[in-house]
């Protein structure tokens, strides 16, 4: 037997790692490079104004985004509401009841299939079943399609989290006669309180970029949202009317709300951890 | 879970199914304590997983404020037997089990009986501590607020007197609002046995209560076990026969499902009556 030699062994190895590392790097890359060319474009256009105003008519300078803003958010705030609870619950029956019945693979295979579907369709099926018998577009709409989209990501991310804590952990607080829910609620949540934190965060990153669904659904407006049984302005839709469109000042109105739209994922990310990783210490 | 995964992995090569009738009528008589009060005794306990049954016909009865120790080689049902005490078997599917478990003469098998206050009166320690993510304090007033209501200062108290039962009130007094993951291994365990002594148990059951530690904590554990049998019975699963030798008053050996020997600890450890106990002790098998 011939011992195999020390210099291909470190030169395999020195391989793997630098290819790891470029790996690394080129996704980091293209974040920075993202952020980069959506600050630098978008800088500009951010002002008093883009805050305050609702966007100006074809022709007059200045206006702004507000109602956009608010249009976005409301929608937002109300598909977290419809779809973070439903999804946590679903994910709570897959991993604490459910994991070897038949039902339970059905919930995670649609749930597999549904966050594999395209949004698009997501939002044709909600115009068939809002928009068209409420004849109107509505950011009802455009909410419930936001909060299917988000329902899949919840469920799967919380059924993962939850089987990442140790099952003596549950029989320990069984054991000290604690029935099952209670279990459930205040010690495996506990326990698995950053991933679902950073789960629900994630989906509603996701949904926060989501153009599509809103087309077929809130569709857009350049007035002021007084409630969600109209067409609401959103700031997808808006970049992507902005962005086509043949106006200078319009386009720069574009690159400044996808700055916006990045940063606010972004800074409710980072504000997020840093408010659980203080909690921990 | 584990248990259940190695008698899984042992069904494959003993045919314990098919000779269980036989075997049965080796252990039909009790395994008693003479004189002492008993606080648990099983009686024609049979459990199954599945087609595979993992207890045969098990007679034990546990004296009342003794420790007792369950010994016996990986997969020979000690775990299981264990966890029909409070029912934490109940968790795991495909499961069966038969015969009798009196605590203080009431079955506590009986569908009829209410879970939830049989584990307050049996405690459990596991193998790997288990501290859940809130509090040292949070973490002993977590069973004292499923079972009592209590204003805070009868709480502090409560929680006071379980920590220094556990012997760990010294240590951590001045962090008791810092995270119970932030203890040592040691004192995490120790922090597991204040929260189960917290809703004041008649009786606590440890699953291989150190063998998840170092030698150092260990012997603190061991320590305080034998202080706490003047308070609590206590019944101990461990691998470590200078461990059962040393804190236990009582052992039972196990082995196939199968209680071979129980009696005096002293006298399984110096003069046992079965062969098969001899050679697990001597470390011939094992």
């Amino acid at each position: 037997m011939k011992g195999r030699s020390i210099g291909v062994r470190r030169l395999k190895d020195g391989l793997v790692r630098a290819l790891a590392t470029l790996a690394a790097l080129v996704g980091i890359a293209f974040l920075v490079w993202i952020l980069y060319v959506v600050l630098a474009r978008g800088i500009s256009a951010i002002n008093w104004d883009f805050f305050t105003e609702r966007p100006a008519p074809p022709g007059m300078v200045g206006g702004g985004m507000a109602s956009a803003i608010l249009g976005t958010l409301w929608m937002t705030g109300l598909a977290v509401l419809l779809g973070v609870p439903a999804g946590l619950l679903a994910g709570v029956y897959l991993a604490e009841f459910g994991q070897n019945t038949r039902f339970g693979e059905a919930v995670r295979f649609t749930s597999n299939m549904l966050m594999g579907t395209p949004s698009i369709i997501i939002g044709v099926f909600i115009y068939i079943i809002m928009v068209v018998p409420m004849n109107n577009f509505t950011g009802y709409a455009g909410a419930v399609a936001l909060a299917v989209i988000m329902l899949p990501v919840v469920t799967r991310t919380t059924e993962d989290m939850l089987t990442l804590v140790p099952s003596a952990l549950r029989e320990s607080a069984l054991a000290l006669g604690s029935p099952r829910w209670k279990v459930t609620l205040g010690v495996v949540f506990r326990a698995a309180r950053n991933g679902l934190v950073t789960g629900t965060l994630l989906a509603i990153a996701r949904v926060t970029g989501e153009t599509a669904p809103l087309l077929f659904t809130a569709l857009n407006s350049p007035y002021w949202p007084t409630s969600l049984n109209e067409p609401t302005g959103n700031l997808t839709v808006t970049i992507f009317n902005y962005a086509m469109s043949p106006y200078p000042d319009w386009q720069a109105m574009a690159w400044g709300a996808s700055f916006l739209i990045t940063a606010g994922v972004l800074g409710a990310t980072v504000f997020t951890r840093s408010l659980l990783w203080f909690r921990s210490q | 879970m584990e248990n259940t995964i190695a008698f899984q992995s042992l069904q494959g090569t003993s045919a314990v199914g098919a000779t269980t009738a036989s075997r049965a009528d080796e252990t039909t008589h009790p395994s008693t304590v003479g004189e002492l009060p008993v606080k648990i005794s099983a009686r024609k306990l049979n459990f199954f997983y599945g087609d595979h049954q993992a207890l045969i016909n098990n007679n034990l009865d546990i004296a009342a404020n003794k420790v007792t120790a369950i010994i016996g080689p990986s997969g020979c049902g000690k775990s299981t037997h264990l966890r029909t005490y409070n029912r934490i078997f109940e968790l795991y599917r495909n499961q069966r089990v038969t015969g009798e478990i009196l605590l203080d003469g009431d079955n506590l098998l009986d569908p009829a009986r209410d879970v939830l206050e049989l584990r307050r009166r049996v405690g459990m320690i596991f193998q790997k501590p288990t501290p859940f993510s809130m509090s040292v304090f949070d973490n002993v007033a977590y069973g004292l607020r499923l079972h009592y209501k209590m204003n805070r200062s009868e709480q502090q108290e409560r929680v006071e007197k379980a920590l220094r039962q556990a012997a760990l009130w010294d240590e951590v007094k001045d962090k008791l609002d810092k995270p119970g993951m932030a203890l040592s291994g040691g004192q995490q365990q120790r922090l597991c046995i204040a929260r189960a002594v917290a809703v004041e148990p008649e009786v606590v059951l440890m699953d291989e209560p150190t063998s998840a530690i170092d030698p150092l904590a260990t012997a603190k554990i061991e320590e305080l076990i034998t202080t706490l049998k003047e308070n609590y019975t206590i019944v101990i699963v461990t691998h470590n026969m200078q461990q059962a030798a040393r804190i236990s008053d009582f052992t039972a050996f196990f082995y196939q499902g199968l209680i071979i020997e129980f009696g005096a600890t002293k006298k399984i450890f110096t003069k046992p009556a079965k062969k098969q106990t001899e050679d697990y002790i001597t470390g011939r098998f094992g």
